[in-house]
């Protein structure tokens, strides 16, 4: 462990590398590149929910002046149900359906066809010249009605106890004898809840611009959350084998975690390959909200059992969560997080992947994790209610701690899941008064985190400052992070440091961005190539110097001798060395590529007031703080910004986001006016407090920050709004239909 | 049918485009006049990341047809920093780390500046009613609010409104 103390860098809000960009409104996202002669791609996509596709006719389209390509799901590569092929978490088969209908369109906004043409405006006739005959089949939206006996199954060939079923999967942890230990219970709470699914809501619809030359070179630019995810799938999708496509990653406008799969970029590639053209594709919003995310709406049960004293002796919960048109839903986190806050003997937690006709669901921060917490932190609010203890109390009688084995396997290290309880309890957010209607709820919540594959390239310049290159899209500010780890190992200012994300061409490979894994990983393979460099430089010194390299120690910037016994020199700076590079030994530059471990889970408490006005039905959230243990904050402005957008995304799941469909099975608010997204207005200041418990398994501490603040946040609203009521709610959101549903109901 | 010709002043330049009848000032913007700092992520006027301003207007400018500029004057993000000098906004949101992916940072810093320069002195509330058209999905808004608030603090104390008019 190498956990540097007196930082010059880590830990202080520096100027983001590629700030000055995009506050002028230079940095190029996705949509913001033209190449010569490039023409426009456009999709059709199905009406229907659920239809099976008798024949396409894109004659007339094709005969259209102007169009440059047509293309179906004839054109994509057919990857066989019987088998598997997975890459990462992804399977091809679903994805290869999911990009473009093939026997069956399984969802209202499923692609059909695409067209490229010399205009979007003809390029969106063309897609209405083309003749789809379908057979329009039944279909079922919501859990309930894909598990009837007679519900229209989606796939005949997934198969769940024997038969053909609408359940893709189960997924089952397990520890101790439930049954045991709730005989041992005094108080037992079993509650269910619902949730409806939700969409990322990142502001930059899906975009990309592809080149094909003859040869089958293929230049990808586009915004994703990973250019090797992109130039994987889309070597899978189309056939052109990975080392004949260059993926650029765009500047990437949000994703949250809906940009870690393709859904363009096969589509346009075939388009330019077969059109000779480079073909741009822009999402229009309604698309986004149709066709792409969101994360599963879910159905759930969850029961606790404690002693009188509050100890608790069993935790069962039963989750099942849609997965849309395709398999695939976030069971995983909503299983094996929900219950790791505590140190529970018995445990008993599965979950089920429920097939209907929405669009396929993607990951969405924390995949799964906030569904399972909002269950299972609402219990524990009644929980307390049925014991009298004090919320806060309550966790930290059952917290999870050094030793503790969770449920989903691992033993835990040294957490820090208890001092966000002990700061929560004592911040003066937890005994501030409240007003007339007005009520506090508190919650917690826990994500895996992750590590993976990453590589860094560090470079030193001819004029002795750095270029650092990595493989992961920055999302919210890893490359300042970056920057200040490595100014501080190298005792140079960090302004000296350039963070670029490099393309598949130019850095080796790395897993996506995703998991709340970029910082963990990056810093890593960054801090072991500038050891490396460091290693250099001292060799460097030492050889001029005509000592041993061991006498050299580097700070502040420079070779220094270790020790007046090592002789009187004056230091070398790394400009100095870099000056001297040609004559001795060459370059300094140094790369590494990791498969890094020890991405330890994350933990956060959170307290949250709000203000009900029994007229209108409208919560207002009017203080919150945010308690998270974060390892140690590199950047601190931007770990608090995850923290603070993690709780704005719950805020807006808790109260008022969800797909709502009509009675032809179709979303009816795929827009930013009728899915309503927290505004500005919607919300109080966002107050954090980052505990730091460093990772003992990272060189400067580091654990994912990203995911863990959208976790909690549903059950601290939720009991919040008992706490103001003195009334459940048991489905999401609590909009504020439902809130004078709940409030009528009383009277 | 024949492209439409319109002139008009952006950042302060006389500017001429051609765009067709229904194309929007967007779609002027992004397209023939090569400005793709105003960002496109509803095209119904929801998000406000395409903020501009119109003879000082706050505008949508995927709600306002582009041969609604002829003879106007069009404020856009690329004229918000003075050369290699940023706005003070611009300078504030990179110190309070006001922005994290930057989609909405555009449209944010238009709709910033065309507050400050109607109100010079606002409220907490006030600058969240002024934002409320300018959806922000990564930050929870705080950070922005604060630099909004800081920025027109300093501005008074060192009396720099006038000299970024």
């Amino acid at each position: 462990m190498n956990i540097i103390t007196n930082n010059k860098w880590i830990g202080q809000r520096t100027i983001r590398p590629d700030g000055a960009d995009k506050v002028t409104g230079r940095a190029a996202f996705a949509a913001d590149t033209n190449m010569p002669g490039m023409i426009w791609g456009k999709i059709l996509r199905s009406p229907h929910p659920h239809a099976r596709i008798r024949s396409i006719d894109t004659s007339k389209a094709e005969a259209l002046p102007g169009v440059k390509a047509v293309v179906t799901s004839r054109d994509i590569v057919d990857f066989p149900v019987d088998k598997s092929v997975m890459l990462g978490i992804q399977d091809m088969r679903w994805m290869c359906r999911n990009v473009m209908a093939r026997d069956k369109a399984l969802f209202p906004g499923h692609p059909v066809a695409a067209v490229a043409a010399t205009t979007e405006a003809i390029a969106a006739r063309a897609c209405e010249l083309i003749e789809v005959d379908y057979e329009v089949l039944p279909w079922s939206i919501e859990i309930d009605d894909a598990l009837t006996p007679d519900a229209p199954v989606l796939h005949e060939f997934i198969k769940f106890e024997g038969k053909p079923s609408n359940i893709a999967g189960r997924l089952e942890v397990k520890k101790g004898d439930i049954a045991e230990g709730f005989k041992q219970a005094e108080v037992v709470i079993e509650r269910s809840f619902t949730t409806r699914p939700v969409h990322q809501g990142y502001i930059e619809p899906h975009a990309c611009l592809i080149s094909v030359a003859p040869d089958n070179k293929t230049t990808i630019w586009s915004s994703s959350q990973g250019q090797f995810m992109v130039r994987a799938m889309t070597a899978y999708l189309t056939g052109i084998p990975q080392s004949d496509i260059r993926a650029i990653p765009a500047e990437i406008g949000g994703g949250f975690g809906g940009k870690t799969i393709v859904y363009l970029e096969p589509l346009a590639t075939l388009l330019a390959k077969k059109s000779g053209r480079p073909v741009k594709m822009v999402m229009t919003r309604e698309e986004v909200m149709r066709a792409t995310g969101p994360t599963s709406g879910s159905k759930s049960t969850v029961k606790i059992g404690a002693k009188k004293d509050g100890s608790i002796v069993a935790a069962q919960g039963t989750f099942y969560l849609q997965a849309g048109a395709l398999p695939g839903s976030p069971i995983r986190g909503a299983v094996g997080c929900s219950f790791s806050p505590y140190d529970i003997p018995n445990v008993l937690s599965v979950g089920f992947d429920v097939l209907s006709n929405r669009s396929k669901v993607a990951a969405y921060r924390a995949p799964g994790a906030p569904i399972g917490a909002y269950a299972v932190e609402c219990v524990m609010d009644e929980l307390a209610e049925a014991l009298k203890m004090d919320p806060l109390e309550l966790r930290l009688k059952n917290a999870a701690r050094q030793g503790t084995k969770a449920a989903f396997g691992p033993v835990f290290p040294r957490i820090g899941y208890v001092e966000t309880l002990q700061a929560a309890r004592a911040h003066p957010h937890y005994s501030a008064p409240l007003g007339k209607l007005q009520g506090r709820g508190v919650a917690s919540g826990f994500w895996f985190n992750a590590g993976g594959e990453s590589s860094a390239q560090v470079n030193i310049t001819e004029d002795g400052n750095v270029v650092v290159t990595t493989g992961h899209p920055d999302i919210g500010g890893s490359r300042a992070a970056i920057a200040n780890i490595c100014a501080e190992l190298l005792g140079i200012d960090y302004r000296r440091v350039s963070v670029l994300i490099g393309d598949t061409a130019t850095i080796g490979f790395s897993n996506l961005t995703g998991g709340s894994r970029v910082l963990f990983a990056s810093a890593m393979v960054v801090t072991q190539s500038t050891d490396k460099i460091i290693t250099t430089l001292r060799e460097r010194a030492a050889k001029i110097w005509e000592i041993d390299p061991e006498a050299v120690k580097w700070e502040n910037g420079a070779a220094h001798p270790a020790s007046p016994n090592a002789g009187k020199f004056e230091p070398l700076t790394l400009a100095e060395l870099a000056a001297k590079a040609p004559q001795m030994g060459g370059p300094i530059g140094a790369g590494v590529q990791l498969n890094t471990e020890g991405a330890e889970g994350g933990f956060g408490t959170h307290i949250c007031d709000v203000e009900v006005d029994p007229e209108l039905g409208i919560v207002r959230v009017i203080r919150y703080t945010a308690v998270q243990d974060v390892g140690r904050a590199i950047h601190p402005g931007y770990v608090e910004g995850q923290m603070q957008g993690g709780v704005a995304q719950g805020i807006g799941w808790a109260l008022n986001e969800e797909y709502i469909y009509n009675r032809d099975g179709k979303v009816d608010n795929p827009g930013f006016l009728d899915y309503r997204m927290p505004v500005c207005s919607d919300l109080p200041m966002l107050d954090t407090v980052m505990v730091e418990v460093p990772n003992p398994k990272h060189p400067q501490g580091v654990k994912g920050v990203g995911e863990v603040p959208l976790v909690p946040v549903m059950a601290a609203v939720a009991n919040a709004i008992h706490n103001a009521l003195g009334k459940r709610f048991y489905s999401l959101p609590m909009s504020p239909p439902r809130v004078l549903e709940v409030i009528e109901a009383k009277a | 049918m024949a492209k439409l010709h319109v002139s008009t002043t952006i950042n302060g330049e006389p500017a001429e485009f051609l765009c067709e009848p229904g194309d929007t000032m967007l779609d002027a913007l992004r397209g023939p006049l090569g400005l793709t700092g105003s960002k496109e992520g509803c095209s119904s006027g929801d998000c406000g990341a395409c903020s501009i301003t119109l003879d000082d207007r706050l505008v949508c400018s995927c709600l306002m047809l582009a041969v609604e500029a002829e003879g106007q004057d069009i404020r856009t993000i690329e004229g918000m920093a003075h050369g290699e000098h940023l706005h003070p906004l611009q300078q504030k949101f990179l110190e309070l780390a006001a922005l994290q992916c930057g989609i909405c940072t555009s449209g944010m810093l238009v709709a910033s500046d065309a507050l400050l320069r109607k109100n010079p002195k606002p409220s907490e509330e006030e600058v969240r009613f002024w934002l409320a058209g300018n959806l922000c999905r990564c930050t929870g808004y705080d950070k922005i609010v604060r630099a909004v608030l800081e920025t027109a603090s300093d501005m008074r104390e060192q009396g720099t409104r006038e000299s970024w008019q």
